[in-house]
């Protein structure tokens, strides 16, 4: 880095740099330390610690059945997206062909179009086809807005490697199919895995989408979790929410061990 | 010979077919049939009228109530904007000049909570806004307020909240930018006697603002389409387009209505980002070359 040429961070940087940390982590923090308060309503845990808002969990069936929900449609989805990313990525990578950029283009337009407008326009297509409160209807959507997260991560891992490998295999007469199987498919195996993890995050999150097109019998952890909130204010939202956020960070580590947590959140680097 | 070359020519289609199809089917169709339905009229007792009228745009453009509607959602979005951008550029730089490994760290507290839910984030400014939260205890404590201040339901607190859920964007897009900046301009402005505030101000920034108006386009329109922030802290009380149509869907059912909505939120988002493209590359073109 060039800039750390001009030395390091003076007083005045810390103490802003220490408030921008104290800001970012406050909400989180806040979070778990209500989820262990022993009172029935949000407060901190400083009078009186307990593990009774976890217990309370149980008799919550929403929630409880929200994550089995959530997590086999992230597992699922973040599957079916990339099983569909890898040969686009491929073709994307590896052709020049009439309409490349237009297909990159609309493969990550859902990163583009509002959550809210998606919802809403797989509401009105649900209800037309009566999809309404299907499974298999909502794998599909979720795959659909999570792929450019796998794609693009595919995609850097398929512009970053070497070809050599992949030709000596062509030319020492292993098919295509081999090749890929054997040569191409361990090579960008972290960046299609890291993909997979970001794009069942993304799906596990995803609320602003879900909320359309839940149904009482189908309704994921994040959109319970916010009819909980805006209904009643009870402390069960923020055991649930701490639950989530080790979650998260172990996710997190997986991410970091596969492909580098910073190639992850800045991008292709 | 030909036959290899055809293969070659259908390969690329033949790859993309199976993610091009599920985006033609459950993206471009669900998408048409929402324009579609933003023409239909809406009957109270008879619900959604087939055949192709204006009305749901008219009726949004003569009632002030959505100009209010959509005034208030850019003005939140902007101000979202501001701030990350008050916030991100010196963060960045200070990152930028941290030690590898606790910027390796740090990196990780600050970039991390984008992976985290966002109803999660928000409940936990759901409490630190609240009357009795600790916002507003220290807020007492400093005495720079006599009572509580009303943050929860109001649209500063919808601005806390989505600053904090969005600034890891903008330290991103900053980020990046730092990585194309060339050190040998700041040694030279320095070797040349220029002060660390007129090099911040001549010679960083400049080589920043491509980083810093990409990062305020993405805040801009995440902010302008976010929806569980509003909803949760600002509630009834501080609509936004988003919340509008969620209402107009599932609770007015009014469907044509708030189709009509989302083309126009459509509209804005895209405008706002193809407008501010232009711009960037118009002014910054000996930048990028």
């Amino acid at each position: 880095m060039s800039t750390r040429a001009n030395g390091g961070n003076g007083p005045l940087a810390l103490a802003f740099h220490t408030v921008v940390t104290v800001f970012i982590l406050a909400p989180l923090v806040v979070v778990v330390l209500v989820s262990f308060s022993d009172k029935g309503f949000i407060s901190m845990p400083f009078n009186g610690a307990s593990l009774r808002w976890y217990q309370e969990i149980i008799n919550a069936p929403e929630l409880l059945s929200g994550f089995l929900l959530s997590i086999r449609l992230g597992l699922t989805a973040a599957t079916l997206a990339a099983a569909l990313a890898i040969p686009a990525a491929l073709a994307i990578a590896r052709h020049r062909f009439v309409g490349r950029d237009g297909l990159m283009a609309f493969l990550m337009s859902p990163m583009m179009i509002p959550h809210v407008v998606l919802g809403i326009a797989f509401l009105r297509f649900f209800s037309v086809m009566d999809w309404t409160g299907s499974f298999a209807a909502l794998v599909l959507v979720h795959a659909l807005i999570v792929m450019p997260f796998s794609l693009r991560l595919t995609l850097a891992a398929l512009f970053g490697m070497e070809r050599d490998a992949e030709n000596a295999a062509r030319s020492l007469g292993a098919s295509r199919l081999v090749a890929f199987r054997r040569i191409l498919l361990p090579l960008i195996l972290p960046g299609v895995a890291g993909g997979w993890v970001l794009a069942f995050i993304q799906s596990f999150d995803d609320v602003t989408m879900t909320i359309f097109v839940a149904t009482p019998g189908m309704t994921t952890l994040p959109v319970a979790l916010y009819n909980r909130i805006t209904q009643l204010s009870d402390p069960v939202t923020t055991s649930v929410s701490t639950i989530m956020i080790i979650g998260t960070i172990i996710f997190m580590f997986a991410l970091d061990r596969i492909v580098g947590l910073d190639k992850v959140l800045i991008g292709k680097k | 010979m030909v036959k290899s070359n055809l293969r070659q020519s259908l390969a690329p289609w033949l790859l993309s077919m199976p993610a091009f199809v599920l985006f033609l089917g459950l993206l471009a169709v669900p998408m048409a049939l929402t324009a579609i339905l933003s023409f239909n009229a809406f009957d109270g007792m008879r619900g959604i009228q087939p055949g192709f009228s204006l009305t749901n745009y008219i009726s949004i453009l003569a009632d002030s109530y959505y100009y209010e509607l959509f005034l208030r959602t850019s003005a939140m979005a902007l101000g979202v904007t501001v701030i990350c951008i008050i916030i991100g550029v010196p963060e960045t730089l200070i990152l930028a000049r941290m030690r590898p490994s606790l910027q390796g760290i740090f990196f990780v507290v600050i970039l991390g909570p984008l992976l985290i839910s966002v109803v999660v984030r928000t409940l936990g400014w759901q409490i630190l806004l609240s009357r009795q939260g600790a916002v507003n205890s220290i807020l007492l404590g400093l005495h720079l307020v006599n009572r509580p201040v009303q943050l929860l339901f109001s649209i500063t607190g919808v601005i806390i909240g989505l600053t904090h859920v969005l600034l890891p964007f903008m330290i991103i897009a900053i980020w990046t930018a730092l990585q194309r900046l060339d050190g040998q301009v700041v040694h030279a402005a320095q070797s040349l006697g220029a002060g660390p505030l007129t090099t911040f101000r001549r010679v960083t920034l400049p080589q920043l603002l491509p980083g810093i108006l990409s990062g305020a386009i993405i805040v801009f329109t995440l902010s302008a389409s976010a929806f569980a922030t509003p909803a949760i802290i600002g509630g009834r009380r501080v609509k936004v387009v988003t919340t509008a149509i969620y209402d107009e869907f599932l609770n007015s059912m009014n469907w044509p209505l708030g189709a009509a909505i989302s083309v126009l939120l459509l509209i804005g988002i895209v405008f706002v980002v193809v407008g501010s493209n232009k711009l960037i590359e118009r002014k910054f073109k000996q930048v990028f070359a």
